[in-house]
């Protein structure tokens, strides 16, 4: 994997969140893929200290259903808007690819807008000759402060 | 004072026995005079003992609006002071949780407390050699405010007089000795963390919510509707993921939810889930069971184990749970604007499988990113946006009300019993001067 590769992979990814093509955007997670947003600065456990969100692809996929249900936190709906910084490769083995980039992040619903920054760390692998998702952890520069609803994918 | 300040009469007309007008959710005056009269003269949850375990240990918390920090003392005992420099002013301490040592001091002059909050120390104190200061409020230095800990819980009353909080919240405390117990050694201890979530909406709104049992299969359909659609396919010996264990009940039957039962006390406390809940399903573990027949005997065991209540309200602020133990702690910020904290415990000597489910729940359901607490909280927003519509300024707390209602009683899950009886306590701590 070479770092344009990488690069392109997740300027994709993030587009297909702000367009909400959902259904793309999950299956580019490993079938032991993870989506985690941990609630402390630094955090390595996801068991016995909560996280904003830690979701395997069963949760991951029960997120993306009630979207399209229009639940009631979605009438009116939200949408999203990420903007990356280039991402670094931070290490690889040949297995597995660890990237780190900084992003920020625009939720609007209505009149009201919700901005987030922080840093995305991507563990990717290939599988079948693609590139897949093991984990995607976002580590929020204010996880621990009172925080709104954020209901889409950062 | 307010407008409503001087208004007895006209507080009380904004209740009724089987509805409540809409500007107690609106009104910023009645919200100022709620952190006055209720915040201030209600027990309120600060915080849990285990969070401060060495003397000098201290965490900050509101009491309504007002600082106030929680600290270990020398003794072994916690105290609850103001979090307010007797000299101009200053937050003392503005970290969530920290360690002051033997003093507390100013950041700003450098004036310097005993954790029982009286002064050690003013920088060249000569210089008040002469002057009034002796006999003023300042020399009595962080002002104490009356606490009490039950099992761990350390609650707070602003008001020098009123009842005690054993009186204040009577029987309702057997929900806290049911959650603690599940400890075999009858002791909990906060762990994995606290979730804030703001909520743009009144205080109220939330704390009505938590014995509202005609609402999950309304709100939570798309998300424990999905979870339930999502995992039909599997089959029935198909090990369950704790997220689904956890998710599906929510969309329980309206039968399932009106046979849990509710039951009130005096002081605006409830709790539903009398008979059992959307917790009693989960998984056995055991190994556990064994200890804590061994700890508590098989009959108090099995009556430990066999209570799951769902929501406990202990008015206005704290609601927890008990087969999963968290809880949540609504901190208000004005009348339209509301911090919801969610805490975990460990329980004590047993295994991590409890803990970790505790996690999983309230991340589940309490995370600004729940896909539950995003529907909950969709709701409380409309309300207070729809409450700004005229022609109709009453809030319908009719269901199930067919007569007096007073006291200790035990209903049907899906009465709006427990709405009722908290207004009725509102109304009180509103306008009885304790």
């Amino acid at each position: 994997m070479t770092e344009a590769e990488i690069a392109r992979f997740l300027y994709a990814e993030a587009r297909l969140l702000d367009e909400k093509r959902w259904d793309e955007w999950y299956a580019l997670f490993a079938e032991d893929g993870v989506y985690w947003v941990p609630l402390a600065r630094g955090q390595t456990d996801s068991e016995t200290h909560t996280s904003l969100a830690y979701e395997d692809r069963l949760l991951l996929r029960l997120r993306i259903e009630r979207l399209r249900r229009h639940p009631p936190s979605q009438r009116p709906p939200s949408f999203s808007q990420h903007v990356l910084q280039a991402p670094e490769l931070e290490t690889a083995d040949g297995a597995s690819w660890l990237t780190r980039t900084p992003f920020f992040y625009a939720e609007a619903r209505g009149d009201e807008t919700l901005h987030l920054a922080g840093v995305a760390r991507h563990t990717l692998i290939r599988e079948a000759g693609s590139i897949r998702i093991r984990m995607k952890r976002i580590e929020l520069v204010n996880c621990d402060a009172a925080l709104p609803s954020i209901q889409l994918f950062l | 004072m307010t407008r409503w300040g001087d208004d007895p009469d006209g507080i009380r007309a904004l209740v009724r026995p089987d509805a409540v007008h809409r500007d107690v959710y609106t009104d910023p005056d009645l919200f100022r005079l709620e952190m006055e009269r209720v915040f201030a003269r209600a027990w309120i949850y600060v915080g849990h003992a285990s969070q401060v375990p060495e003397p000098g240990d201290y965490l900050t918390a509101e009491i309504g609006t007002e600082p106030v920090l929680m600290i270990r003392q020398p003794d072994g005992s916690v105290r609850v002071l103001r979090n307010r420099c007797a000299h101009k002013g200053a937050r003392i301490v503005s970290e969530r949780t920290g360690s002051a040592g033997r003093f507390l001091r100013c950041p700003y002059h450098n004036w310097s407390y005993r954790t029982d909050g009286t002064i050690a120390a003013i920088p060249l104190r000569t210089g008040y050699d002469g002057t009034g200061f002796v006999a003023c409020e300042a020399a009595s230095g962080l002002r104490a405010v009356a606490s009490e800990t039950y099992r761990g819980f350390v609650f707070a009353r602003l008001s020098d007089t009123g009842p005690g909080a054993a009186a204040y919240f009577g029987d309702s405390l057997s929900s806290i000795d049911y959650m603690a117990d599940r400890s075999p050694v009858g002791e909990l201890e906060i762990a994995g963390g606290v979730l804030r979530y703001l909520h743009d909406c009144n205080w109220k709104l939330f704390v009505e919510n938590l014995n509202d049992s005609m609402h999950p299969m309304a709100a939570h359909a798309s998300s424990a509707g999905t979870a339930k659609e999502l995992w039909a396919d599997q089959p029935a010996d198909a090990p369950k993921p704790m997220a689904i264990e956890q998710l599906v009940p929510f969309v329980g039957s309206y039968d399932f939810f009106d046979g849990m039962g509710v039951r009130v006390f005096p002081n605006g406390h409830s709790f539903s889930g009398v008979h059992f809940s959307i917790h009693s399903g989960y998984g056995a573990v055991p190994a556990y069971d064994a200890a804590m027949e061994q700890a508590y005997g098989a009959e108090r065991a099995r009556d430990i184990l066999g209570t799951v209540r769902h929501n406990t309200v202990y008015y206005p602020s704290l609601t927890i749970k008990g087969a999963i133990q968290a809880i949540r702690v609504a901190r208000p910020v004005a009348v339209d604007r509301t911090v919801l904290e969610s805490w975990t415990f460990r329980p004590k000597g047993a295994p991590d499988i409890f803990l970790k489910r505790n996690v999983t729940y309230t991340r589940l359901i309490n995370s600004p990113l729940s896909v539950v607490g995003h529907d909950d909280q969709a709701c409380y927003r409309l309300i207070q946006e729809g409450l700004a519509a005229g022609g109709n300024d009453w809030v319908s707390l009719h269901r199930d009300h067919r007569g007096p209602e007073d006291g200790v009683m035990t209903e049907n899950g899906t009465s709006e019993i427990s709405m009722r009886n908290q207004f009725r306590a509102w109304a009180a701590l509103m306008t009885d001067a304790p």
